[in-house]
Order: structure tokens, then sequence, then C-alpha cells
């Protein structure tokens, strides 16, 4: 290996550290105000970056027929426990979105109306996971919770066979090209998904340090009854949680499908290596989880270059000493708590 | 005149027999992986089955067709409800290799012969046991190898690398090829694997480059492939690089885009049946074939999976003119008086290659099942080659 191979492997490997750590720290929000291990964060990964391929395609996306009948179910079951402004608004949004989708489909957007369409098509449908599948159970054991994440997990890839179809998309890169900076070419797509990374994660870590949603949520997070003492709703903060990995799953599967070719299964793997990262963390710290998405980049990159028929048995193997590691520190807290 | 004929000959034996007692109808069962990882490959054989014609010389044809899901047991299921239930006649299929290993079983117990649209050699060689009933139309990978070496030869290419599929259909590209390219000289040195949902093989790429191999293949099926191809020309990768047959459908062309410019394959020469030239042995076949499907589903849709399908309805309909006087169809005798036939194939022009099975060739493929074909300006396009005689 030379300094450039070196170079180029480091380069993608913080590329897919990158989007493991958007995972990482959804997964981790989410659990810590929720209980619930999002498995499906993946599928929102793969179907924006199935959205976002039909829609350079020209096509109507498949997805929104599940953004209408989640809309639909979300808004029957407002109306049946009587919040009627809840229903309307459950009804009007989604439907909003599906007519500005239908009449601007075929029409050449450009990329950044591509993406807000995206955006505003598969965020929501995180939210609509919640409602529908979570919230009725906010107070049903872990394991239970586990247990409907992984059907809502199989639930969205077979409905993403049925709409997108077994075969393979890929959208072009926002920028396309490489430069040259000392002699290394760097893919400027990479600096993108790179970048935004940074910007999303600092955005994060501010709204959690300074302000009062954020802080609303971290309340939720470390002890929900004292949050709701004062006054926080768990349920509201089980939503904004969705809300944001709703965002930043979408956001990721918009950056990583010019990278690589998406099928309807793909967000699964990309949602594990992401799980990893936060696993590693303990589900509770950001900066952890964020660096441990660097480092199972890092270790599938290079893996890949000297031994890439054991790549995946070298990432997956690294999860059993994390896990020893991780319950020698947890015990050592818990017999400091129970002091 | 030849096509009147190849025609003719059945009707006229047909008409010979037309004393003979019962016109029963001849089943045909057919297990395809309609659904499951598979799907892409089932779909286009279960649109040929519906273009195939009801009738085989004057005795009426039924399908029956049965998705599997790409998973061996419910294939094996599918099979025992076609032999059990439909009494089928002959199996068509299944599409992967580990569906028809499960089904060989099933059809060589019960005394029906079935050609597998899959492409391995091992699930009718060697023909002994169950493996008497089982054919394989697909031309093995050292048909393939064949063709590649040829043109390394000719660009003066000696040193090969191979990034493959990590499981089973890579390695036995890898595999084939590599022993292919001991007899070629030509040295293999490198041998880099991915994951179909891998999200980077940037590694690889960067890893097979490290040994300045002067050509790379491509053991990977369908549009997973084409993310190597992007990486190594992102890389700046400039040698020649090559696919294989399993890569061979439009999908791969939409994803790739003009990044496959100047990629090589070698595959069935139905893929680009109208380049052909004059002389080529399967071009009227292949022309037949694909006017046909593409005047129903669009042009170039056509696909090898379908092409396959095709070829196994002429080979039993030959076969099947020639068993009938060993006893109606639905009887034991005839059924195996059908497999007996078909291993008589001789010399039977087919849409993507011309078979001559023998009893201990359940294939029956020569080098005249593929051809080299490039990939320019997103299109499909025939290299010219020294015609094979055989």
């Amino acid at each position: 290996m030379n300094g450039m191979i070196a170079a180029l492997l480091a380069q993608d490997a913080l590329t897919s550290g990158a989007i493991y750590a958007l995972l990482a720290i959804s997964l981790v929000m989410v659990f810590s105000t929720t209980r619930i291990l999002l498995i499906p964060q993946g599928e929102i990964v793969s179907l924006s970056a199935l959205t976002l391929a039909s829609l350079e395609a020209g096509h109507v996306p498949g997805t929104l027929w599940l953004l209408g009948l989640g809309g639909l179910v979300v808004a029957g079951l407002q109306a049946l426990s009587g919040q009627i402004r809840g229903a309307v608004l459950w009804l009007a949004i989604p439907g909003a979105i599906i007519a500005a989708t239908r009449l601007l489909a075929a029409h050449d957007l450009g990329a950044a109306g591509r993406m807000t369409l995206t955006l505003a098509i598969c965020a929501p449908l995180s939210v609509i996971m919640y409602r529908l599948a979570f919230r009725p159970l906010a107070r049903a054991p872990t394991l239970v919770l586990l247990i409907v994440a992984m059907a809502v997990h199989v639930l969205l890839t077979g409905f993403s066979l049925m709409v997108f179809g077994p075969e393979g998309f890929r959208t072009r890169p926002l920028l396309p090209g490489t430069i040259t900076v000392a002699g290394m070419p760097l893919r400027l797509q990479a600096l993108v998904i790179i970048g935004t990374a940074a910007v999303l994660l600092t955005a994060m870590a501010l709204y959690f340090g300074r302000t009062l949603g954020g802080k609303a949520l971290r309340a939720t997070a470390s002890n929900a009854t004292g949050a709701r003492l004062v006054g926080i709703r768990p349920e509201a903060a089980g939503e904004v949680a969705f809300l944001l990995a709703g965002l930043i799953g979408c956001i990721s599967g918009m950056l990583i499908s010019s990278m690589t070719t998406i099928y309807f299964d793909t967000g699964f793997m990309i949602g594990l290596k992401g799980f990893m990262a936060a696993i590693m963390a303990g589900l509770g710290s950001y900066p952890l989880a964020a660096a441990g998405a660097v480092l199972i980049g890092g270790i599938e990159s290079y893996a890949s270059f000297y031994a890439s028929a054991f790549k995946d048995v070298i990432v997956f193997a690294l999860i059993i000493p994390v896990l020893i590691w991780r319950n020698m520190i947890d015990s050592r807290n818990r017999d400091e708590e129970e002091e | 005149m030849k096509r009147i004929l190849l025609k003719a000959v059945p009707v006229a034996i047909a008409t010979a027999f037309l004393n003979a007692p019962a016109q029963a109808e001849i089943k045909v069962g057919v297990i395809l992986s309609l659904t499951g990882p598979a799907a892409s490959l089932g779909a286009p054989a279960k649109n040929t089955i519906d273009i195939l014609p009801r009738k085989m010389g004057d005795e009426d044809v039924s399908y029956t067709v049965l998705d599997d899901a790409s998973d061996p047991s419910a294939a094996v299921r599918a099979a025992r409800k076609l032999v059990d239930e439909d009494k089928v006649d002959v199996i068509f299929g299944p599409s992967v290799t580990p569906t028809s290993l499960a089904v060989v079983e099933v059809a060589g117990q019960s005394g029906l012969p079935m050609i597998s649209f899959a492409g391995s050699a091992a699930i009718a060689s060697p023909v002994e046991g169950n493996k008497q009933w089982s054919y394989v139309l697909v031309a093995p990978e050292r048909t393939m190898a064949h063709y590649v070496f040829d043109q390394m030869k000719k660009d003066g290419d000696k040193t090969l690398a191979f990034i493959s599929f990590n499981d089973a259909f890579g390695d036995n590209i890898t595999r084939e090829f590599s022993a292919a390219a001991k007899e070629a000289g030509i040295e293999v040195v490198a041998d880099e694997r991915f994951n179909s949902k891998d999200t980077s093989v940037t590694a690889q790429a960067l890893s097979a480059m490290s040994k300045n191999p002067d050509a790379i293949l491509i053991g990977a099926s369908g549009t997973p492939g084409v993310t190597p191809v992007i990486e190594l020309r992102n890389a700046g990768y400039q040698g020649q690089i090559y696919l294989n047959q399993g890569m061979a459908n439009p999908d791969v062309l939409r994803v790739g885009k003009d990044v496959l410019d100047g990629v090589m394959l070698s595959v069935s020469p139905v893929l680009v049946a109208e380049q052909l030239p004059a002389d080529h042995p399967v071009k009227e076949r292949a022309t037949e074939y694909v006017t046909a499907y593409e005047g129903k589903y669009g042009e170039g849709s056509r696909s090898l999976f379908g092409a396959t399908a095709w070829d196994a309805f002429l080979i039993t309909e030959a076969a099947a003119a020639r068993a009938k006087d060993s006893g109606a169809p639905g009887t034991p005798e005839f059924r195996k008086a059908l497999s007996e036939q078909i291993q008589a194939t001789n010399e039977l022009v087919g849409a993507e290659a011309v078979f001559s099975m023998s009893p201990t060739n359940h294939n029956g493929t020569d080098l005249r099942a593929q051809t080299l074909v490039r990939i320019e300006g997103g299109k499909w396009t025939y290299v010219p080659q020294d015609q094979p005689s055989q």
C-alpha cells in the first residue's frame, strides 16, 4: 500500500463513516427518548434514496402510497378520538405533498427541488410510523418495542420491493467529478457527504445543548417521569425525536444514493452498521456514537482492501469485544448507582 | 425455407401418429423465482412462457407456472404439487442454481425430465442418478472464458484480476475462469470479493488496481456488478473491464450509463440478434425470439433468461414429437421417452445456442452458444468474431 491508496481508503472510510454516524446519532436519540431500537431507520434511508431516484427519472415515486395511506389512517384515528383539528391536519399535509408531487414529478425541478420534495415525502413517514406502531405501546417493555420495530422493518422492506422492484437505482451526484489537492484526487460528492454530516452533527449538538426543545428531549431521555412533572409530554418528545430521525435518515439516503446503487433492502445493512456504532456508545452518548461510526467505516474500508472476502466477518466480529467492554463499564456504573 | 422445414417435420411426424389412442394434452410445469432475490431472473422467463405456442405439433400444451420465491424448499413444494396434483410431463425451471439442485431430486424420483434455466453445470452433470432427468441449457463458464481470453490475447493482455460476489456465484466464475486462464497462459493476479448489498466497493477496486492487471473481470450478477466498474473508472483504471453473462440485462445499462462504455462481455448471441452476421448459426432463431418478445413487451426488453425458456420449448417440442409413439402424454412411458428424446437432441438450433445432447452431456452447447459484445453508447454492440464451427 502506498500513500496514495491509503489516502483514498481514508476518504472512502470517512464517507461511509459520515453516513453511519448520522444513522447512529438518530438511533441513539430515538432510543434515549422512547426506548425504541429504531431498526426501520435503514428503510427510511433506502426509501428516500429510491424516491429521489424515481423523481430524477421523472416518475411519480411509489412512496406516495405509503404517505397517503399512513396519513389517512392517522387522520382516522385522530377523528375517532375526537381530535378534529389533528385529523384535518393529517389529511391536509400529506394530501398537499401528494398533490404537489403528482403535479411536479414530470417536470425538471433541479436537484434542490427534487431533494426538497423527497424530504417532504419521506420525513413524515417516520412520524407516521411512530403514531401507528409505537405510540400506542409507549409503556410496553423494551423487548416488545424491539419486536414491533422488527415487524415495521419487514413491512417497509416488503412495501419497498413491491413499489420499486428488485432492481437497483443510482442518482446523479450533487457535485460530479473530482478535484486534486496536493496530488490527491478528492471526489466532490464525498466532500459533500462529509460536509453535510459535519453540519448536521454540529446542528444536533447545538439543538440539544442550547435550545429548549433539545433540552426537553434530553430531559425525557434521562428521566421520563421527572420530565412529565415539569410539563414535558413524552409523546410529543417521541414525535419530535422521530421527526428528526426521519429528516436525518432522508438526508443520509439522498447523500448516499449517488455513491452506490440502492436496492429495496440496502437500508438494512447501512442501518445495521449505524446500529453497531450506537451500541459502541452504549445507546447513550452522541460523540461516542459518531466516533464509533467513523471507526467502523475505517475498519470496513481497510478490511475490504486487505481481505475483501472476510470484510463483513471482520466488521461484525468487532461487536463482541465492544459488548464485553460496554458490559464492564455498565455493570460498574450500576454498582455505583446501587450504593 | 429452413424454418418452414423445421416446423413441418414435427407436424409430419405428428400426423403419422394421428391414429394413436387418446389425444391427451402435454402438461408443462414451470417453476420460477417470481419474487425474492432472484425475481429479476424469473420475470422475463414468465413473460416468455406467456408468448409460447399453445401447441406442440398438433398436441395441446398447457403451462402451470408456480413461484418458488427464490427459496429451495418452496421450489421442492412447487415441484411436488406439479407432479402429484397437476400430473405434468416435464418441468421447466427453476430459475437459479440452489432451487434447481433441490428440484432435481423430485424430478428424478418422479421420473420426468426437468429443463433448468439456471447457469450451473452441476445441475445436470455428471449424468447419473437423479441427474439423468435434468438438463441445463446455459453455456458453461468455460465457453465464456474462451471468448474473453481470446480477446485478451488479441489485445496483448497477460494479467487478469477478479472482483466477484462473495457467494457461490462469484466463487464459480472465479474458479472456472482461473482454471481456463491457466490453460490460456493468462496470469490471475488478484481475487477481490464484495457483497451485492455493499455500499462501497472502493477498497476492493483499489486493491485490484494495486496489482496492475491488464484486464479486470467482474464476477457479479445484475446491477450490483456495476458498482465495481464505476469505482474502477473513478479511480482511474485504464485497462479493459469484462463483465459476465449474469449482467446482461437492460437494468445494468440503465444504472451504469456512460461509465460502461467500452466494457466487454461474453454472452449468448441472442442479446445482439439483429447485429449478428447473416451466416451466424443462431441468427434466425434468435431474431425470431427477440421479435416475438419485444413485439409484446417493448423494444430493448429482451433478456437471456427468457430466451432459455424459449429454447426449452423448442427442445421439448422436437422431443415430444419423437416420444409420442412410446405412449400418450400423461403416462410414465411418455415421460421416460420424452427424457430419452431430449437426450437425443442433435444439432437443434435454438435462440441461444445449437444443442447436441448425449447420454453423458445434458447441456449440449458449444462455442456457438456465446459471442463477444461491447457496450457502446449505452447499447450492446456485436464484436465481429471468427465464426466458430463447433
